[in-house]
């Protein structure tokens, strides 16, 4: 029968903790596969098998967007026979006419009476002797059939790559500010890929925001939610507290001034889910809020870590990785910028934090941010 | 409060056309192709919806053609015509301001080798009779016009326009009445047009349903082929519930239609009036208010962004509909704004209100009050 072989890498090497980690993979992997049939899933020594009664390629279309997962593929699973493992051998080979092959063994399980080089020539010979168009080349195959003597023996030949990083859950929770745009959700995406839960919130202000660019949120998050974890998004009514920056603050000032609150608001959703660090799209350099000296004074209102995965990255990378994520096409639906009255025409670059800090003198910044209305979305995929 | 004012995006269904469409769907839902009597009741029924809309427009029933709306009887219209007559010419003549079923198939036939004259039209969007007469030559095929600008609501002079086509002339004048029909007289036994397009969903009746007068005579191609419905000229089984739909909206519009029009120019009045006296800097766009169609006003608010203030409107319940997307996409401002020469800053803070005869003298004073509220306050905050 065939099963689904899961290969982790990095996680393998956590020592005490490896076995939080392979649990979490585990839990991870039936997560993902929840809608399947018939789900067995099992974990041996640095390998994890799936079985279902579904399609084994959907499956795999799946796995491939559970971080932790380095190489899939789709291995045929015979008793420790070896007449049975001759003919399954043969059979994955029929698929390779004209081309040259090895056979590569694993004998973890040593009650097996023969040694892995022996078993490799052994089956080797035995293709030779049923298929004529094939023939061995030890250096450089074209195909490499692996054989694993376990408890039951596993064949198989190609490895599709899995997506890599660590599983969701190991690493903690975080807040990820999300504005609708290109960057914000590659953020969340690249520290989910580090095993990081997270929770996002975006700042709506209608009528000067309209629902649709909600929606586009939404949708955002039910994108990155395909990579393994629900995802609450807390959207909060930022419209009066906007217009208050406004009335209360330099003009030159009221970006940094909006982005030091933001800042503020995320951490103070963060401290009451238990999550313990920030997340921004902020690339070094790409607006005015993201020079250096900008940077300074937003991080300067926050207490916990915020990460910025993007900071040394183009635009053209990050957009790269948007399309592969598949949240590029959402990104770009036009409703973003329709609040740019709030966007100063001049914009301070180089904002001193003490100038910051005195523009700011007027605003009841913390009345406003214990009265905010949020609401709580849970986006499932 | 709900106040729709965006009635030239579309109409609530009248409960009189839901009726007659029910029964289409539950009652008589024969195919009017069928042989039996299932089919020659629907059959019937397909007549009586066709003589509905010839009544209206004033034509004959068989000069009569269903489709699937606006933008179908439009390119069924243009490029119906340009098949047949892609021998005696190549030059087609629109206005800057055509809705996009119109312009974007001007575009692609361009694209194609036909030569396109896109008239210009003057500040209150009319179009220049003696340059329309300068653009016509003897490759001509195809003029089309629209009888009523949507966004604006000019009114085309298409009495002097028909009377640009000379007896000898070849070509043929399409008219795109989606605005029009029902909102003002046109009555095709006095106007010599060829082909006018009418959408279903614009007076009350459902969506996915139009039609379009073709003149007896004019020689015209079908753009699908098919069973040969509609004298071949537009295959597909009949749309029964949408074609008994747009026959009860006609017969509405015709049997009501001095009251209607009387009644939407007294509350197109009764807002323009309100907003004048109520809110400063606001601009009228498009034709003198008597001289527009009925339902269409089109107002700049200056200093205000148009999109913040629908949204703004909104959220007391109010709808309607702006001259450009957003304002950071300067591709999105409207093309028919632009054409009659509104600057950024008018077009940005432009509004569309367009109303029913469903609307009431309470919800247009409603809605006066609430803009003369939103106005003040988006103006309090400018982009510095």
């Amino acid at each position: 029968m065939e099963v689904i072989l899961i290969k982790y890498g990095e996680l393998a090497l956590k020592g005490d903790n490896r076995s939080f980690f392979e649990n979490k993979l585990v839990r991870n992997i039936k997560e993902a596969l929840k809608s399947f049939d018939g789900v067995k899933v099992e974990k041996t020594h640095g390998r994890i098998y799936v079985e279902t009664s579904n399609n084994a390629k959907e499956a795999i279309d799946k796995l491939k967007k559970v971080f932790g997962i380095v190489g899939i593929t789709i291995a045929k699973k015979v008793e420790l026979d070896l007449n049975e493992i001759y003919d399954s051998a043969i059979e994955v080979m029929r698929h390779y006419s004209g081309k040259s092959f090895k056979v590569e063994t694993r004998r973890p399980n040593k009650s097996f009476p023969y040694e892995s080089i022996e078993i490799s020539r052994m089956i080797g010979s035995e293709i030779l002797k049923n298929i004529d168009d094939v023939h061995v080349d030890v250096h450089n195959p074209d195909v490499v059939l692996n054989v694993e003597i376990r408890e039951k023996a596993y064949l198989y030949s190609d490895t599709v790559d899995g997506i890599g990083g660590m599983p969701i859950g190991t690493n903690g929770k975080a807040v990820v500010l999300l504005s609708g745009g290109i960057d914000s959700p590659v953020a969340a995406w690249m520290m989910m890929k580090r095993g990081v839960e997270v929770e996002a919130v975006y700042f709506h202000s209608p009528p000067y925001t309209q629902e649709r660019a909600k929606d586009k949120v939404i949708d955002l998050c039910k994108k990155l939610s395909e990579y393994g974890q629900d995802i609450y998004l807390h959207v909060v009514n930022f419209t009066d507290f906007q217009l208050e920056i406004y009335d209360k603050c330099p003009p030159k000032l009221t970006t940094i001034i909006m982005r030091r609150m933001m800042m503020r608001v995320a951490e103070n959703i963060a401290l009451k889910y238990g999550a313990k660090a920030l997340i921004t799209g902020e690339s070094l350099g790409q607006v005015a809020s993201q020079t250096i000296e900008s940077l300074y004074c937003t991080n300067a209102v926050t207490h916990m870590p915020v990460f910025r995965p993007l900071i040394g990255m183009d635009k053209s990378e990050i957009v790269e990785i948007s399309k592969k994520i598949g949240t590029y096409d959402i990104s770009i639906r036009p409703y973003e910028d329709c609040c740019t009255i709030f966007v100063p025409k001049h914009p301070i670059i180089k904002p001193n934090l003490d100038e910051v800090i005195k523009g700011e003198k007027e605003l009841d910044y913390e009345q406003f941010i214990s009265s905010l209305e949020i609401d709580e979305i849970k986006v499932k995929s | 409060m709900e106040v729709y004012l965006d009635n030239s995006a579309t109409t609530k269904v009248r409960r009189e056309v839901v009726e007659k469409m029910v029964e289409a769907m539950e009652v008589e839902y024969g195919n009017p192709s069928s042989a039996h009597r299932k089919g020659y009741n629907a059959e019937k029924i397909l007549s009586k919806s066709r003589e509905d809309v010839a009544k209206l427009l004033g034509c004959e029933s068989h000069e009569v053609f269903f489709t699937s709306g606006g933008t179908e009887s439009n390119n069924l219209a243009i490029r119906g015509i340009v098949h047949s007559m892609k021998r005696n010419g190549n030059h087609l003549i629109t206005t800057k301001i055509e809705h996009p079923s119109v312009l974007n198939v001007m575009k692609q036939l361009e694209e194609e080798g036909f030569d396109v004259t896109y008239l210009d039209v003057d500040n209150h969007g009319y179009v220049d009779l003696d340059e329309l007469k300068n653009a016509i030559n003897d490759r001509t095929i195809l003029m089309s016009i629209m009888a009523v600008n949507n966004e604006i609501g000019t009114i085309e002079p298409l009495d002097e326009i028909a009377k640009l086509k000379q007896r000898k002339d070849k070509f043929y004048f399409h008219v795109d009445g989606v605005q029009a029909v029902g909102r003002i007289n046109i009555d095709l036994k006095n106007i010599n047009i060829d082909l006018l397009s009418i959408s279903g969903h614009k007076m009350h009746g459902p969506k996915g349903i139009g039609a379009l007068y073709v003149k007896k005579g004019t020689k015209i191609k079908p753009i699908l082929y098919g069973g040969g419905q509609e004298a071949n000229l537009r295959s597909g089984t009949e749309n029964m519930p949408g074609i008994v739909g747009l026959g009860e909206a006609c017969r509405f519009m015709k049997d009501n239609f001095i009251e209607y029009e009387g009644k939407l120019r007294a509350l197109k009045k009764r807002l323009y009036d309100g907003i004048k006296s109520e809110i400063p800097d606001s601009h009228l766009n498009g034709p003198d208010i008597d001289d527009g169609a009925p339902q269409i006003l089109n107002i700049s608010f200056l200093g205000v962004r148009g999109e913040v203030l629908l949204h703004a409107l909104e959220e007391e319940g109010i709808y309607v509909s702006t001259g450009s997307a957003c304002s950071s996409h300067k591709n999105t401002e409207s093309h028919v704004l632009k054409a009659i020469g509104l600057n950024h800053e008018y077009i940005e803070g432009a509004i569309r209100f367009s109303l029913s005869v469903f609307n009431t003298e309470e919800e247009i004073d409603y809605a006066i009050q609430i803009l003369k509220e939103k106005v003040n306050f988006l103006r309090r905050y400018k982009r510095r």
